[in-house]
């Protein structure tokens, strides 16, 4: 049986267009979780650095080594890890495995990403060069995917285009309560509607900001956190998958096989199904992955998430409320940062740490989601006892 | 060099790859689904396809057209289906259309973006609709 993993401290930086660059905006989120979670920093034995592309957007590689040095975590282990979007769950993933193995004791996390000095065309190209060179010589982008499949979901399903709408709004009213979110303010259904066409049929509000954040967890075996503190989480389950790298070899394209699996496993191994799920943090790049993942991860019949939100289900005060945070939508992407700060927001329901945006939660689960589609990591996570 | 189509127009042919289970995948891969091993390739421009679903895009990357029109279309070769993305010549288009592949030199300019220009192709087809 292997070891209980749990996380002892979180952190987050301000979320937005920051003017540090990747090494000071990861050392910031990393040495306030050291601090949250009391640990000295040579205490700390694996570090994982989630990033995407610092080399691309920066001219600066070897990212886990800057970090360790300058928070004086030698001579910890460290390793970037790369999954383009869901970087930040794989850390979550590798952490998990790091300490559930035995590897070691105490695993800091830290995602980050510093992207808003590029303009939009060119960090769209950074993000687009994930694509198969097929799909790239034709100019498709991360945006263009969601309105292919976008207008295929509200085609096939008979769904209102007001309804993927309704979650910008959602998004962006719970991020009001988020101090770290890059947008802490409401639009109105009317405002998303009527915003600039991005990739028809969907508009500007569909869509994420470019942003600059770091985020960072504490994980380590359950034994040794009792040693720090009384209030932890633990990782339940963690899953991941991937499919096809060409979006388009997909049987059907509103169906997401990575969201699927990853969720498939976090399920089993922690023993929870949908129904136990208090809270859920979705990787809502874009209005229409919110629906995706909620089908995948069996929230929502096929085709049928778009009543939820109709219903008011996913809204904070909802049966099941989803991006308590904000989401991307609001909170904005710094790419490598916002599988952890899924996390981070997870951690912090279910330990009733999360001030205005708290929610009834002693299960929650994070979906973050690389590529479109491309790579999934679900994670579940619950209070310890 | 891209190997000539037999259609005698001169343009490459847009390749996809048959294994042997009989299923065909554009674009061609190593191995096939399953793990299937290659049998052929199958030029998909000598075919029509039907749109699955398409968008136009306004915010391109540095030498991408804007708007730039995409669908995912789909062929029929003998009863087995194949999906493309490709660049449409139109937005006069709608789900269900019928389209056939019209080659381009260059798709987009391959000094502009961030993948090395000699890493890859540039030329391909464009989805135009049938009358």
């Amino acid at each position: 049986m292997s070891t209980n993993v749990a996380v002892i401290g979180a952190s987050m930086t301000q979320f937005g267009q920051r003017e540090a660059w990747i090494q000071g905006l990861l050392a910031e989120a990393g040495a306030a979780c050291l601090d949250d979670a009391g640990v000295a920093p040579d205490a700390v034995e694996h570090l994982y650095v989630s990033n995407m592309a610092s080399g691309e957007f920066e001219g600066q590689t070897g990212v886990p080594n800057a970090l360790a040095h300058d928070l004086d975590c030698l001579p910890a282990y460290t390793q970037r890890v790369d999954q383009t979007s869901s970087s930040g769950g794989a850390g979550m993933y590798a952490a998990w495995q790091s300490v559930a193995s035995g590897a070691s004791e105490m695993t800091l996390l830290v995602g980050g990403e510093k992207m808003t000095h590029r303009s939009t065309g060119e960090a769209t190209d950074v993000i687009a060069s994930l694509t198969h060179p097929v799909e790239y010589k034709h100019g498709v982008t991360l945006p263009s995917f969601a309105g292919l499949t976008a207008r295929r979901y509200l085609d096939r399903y008979d769904a209102p285009r007001e309804s993927l709408g309704k979650v910008a709004v959602k998004n962006h009213r719970n991020g009001v309560d988020n101090p770290h979110a890059q947008f802490q303010k409401e639009v109105d259904l009317d405002t998303v509607l009527e915003s600039p066409v991005v990739a028809d049929p969907l508009r500007l509000y569909d869509f994420c900001p470019i942003t600059d954040g770091s985020a960072a967890l504490m994980f380590c075996p359950e034994s040794v956190a009792k040693e720090y503190t009384d209030e932890y989480a633990l990782v339940s389950g963690v899953g991941g998958a991937t499919d096809t790298h060409v979006v388009h070899e997909r049987a059907e394209p509103t169906v997401m096989g990575g969201v699927v699996e990853s969720g498939k496993e976090a399920y089993e191994m922690s023993g929870y199904g949908p129904e136990d799920i208090d809270v859920a943090e979705l990787h809502d790049m874009f209005t229409i992955l919110e629906f995706l993942q909620m089908e995948g991860l069996d929230f929502a019949e096929q085709g049928a998430a778009w009543e939820l939100i109709e219903e008011g289900t996913t809204e904070h005060d909802g049966e099941l409320p989803i991006n308590t945070s904000g989401g991307l939508k609001s909170k904005g992407h710094p790419l490598g940062a916002s599988g952890v700060a899924q996390g981070y927001e997870i951690y912090k329901q279910v330990l009733g740490e999360a001030g205005p945006r708290q929610v009834d939660a002693d299960v929650g689960l994070a979906c973050n989601v690389g590529g479109f589609g491309n790579c999934v990591i679900t994670t579940i996570l619950e209070a310890g006892a | 060099m891209s190997p000539e189509s037999d259609s005698g127009t001169g343009e490459p042919p847009m390749e996809a790859a048959r294994y042997t289970d009989g299923s065909i995948t554009y674009p061609p891969h190593p191995l096939g689904p399953g793990g299937t091993e290659r049998t052929g390739t199958v030029d998909l421009s000598e075919h029509t396809a039907t749109v699955v679903t398409w968008t136009t895009s306004t915010a391109t990357p540095p030498g991408v057209r804007e708007p730039n029109h995409l669908a995912i279309v789909e062929f029929d070769i003998e009863g087995e289906s194949v999906r493309a993305l490709g660049q449409l010549t139109t937005d006069e288009i709608d789900i269900g259309d019928d389209v056939k592949p019209v080659y381009a030199e260059e798709l987009r300019d391959p000094e502009a973006g961030i993948r090395e220009p000699a890493s890859q192709e540039w030329d391909g087809y464009r989805f135009e609709p049938i009358d």
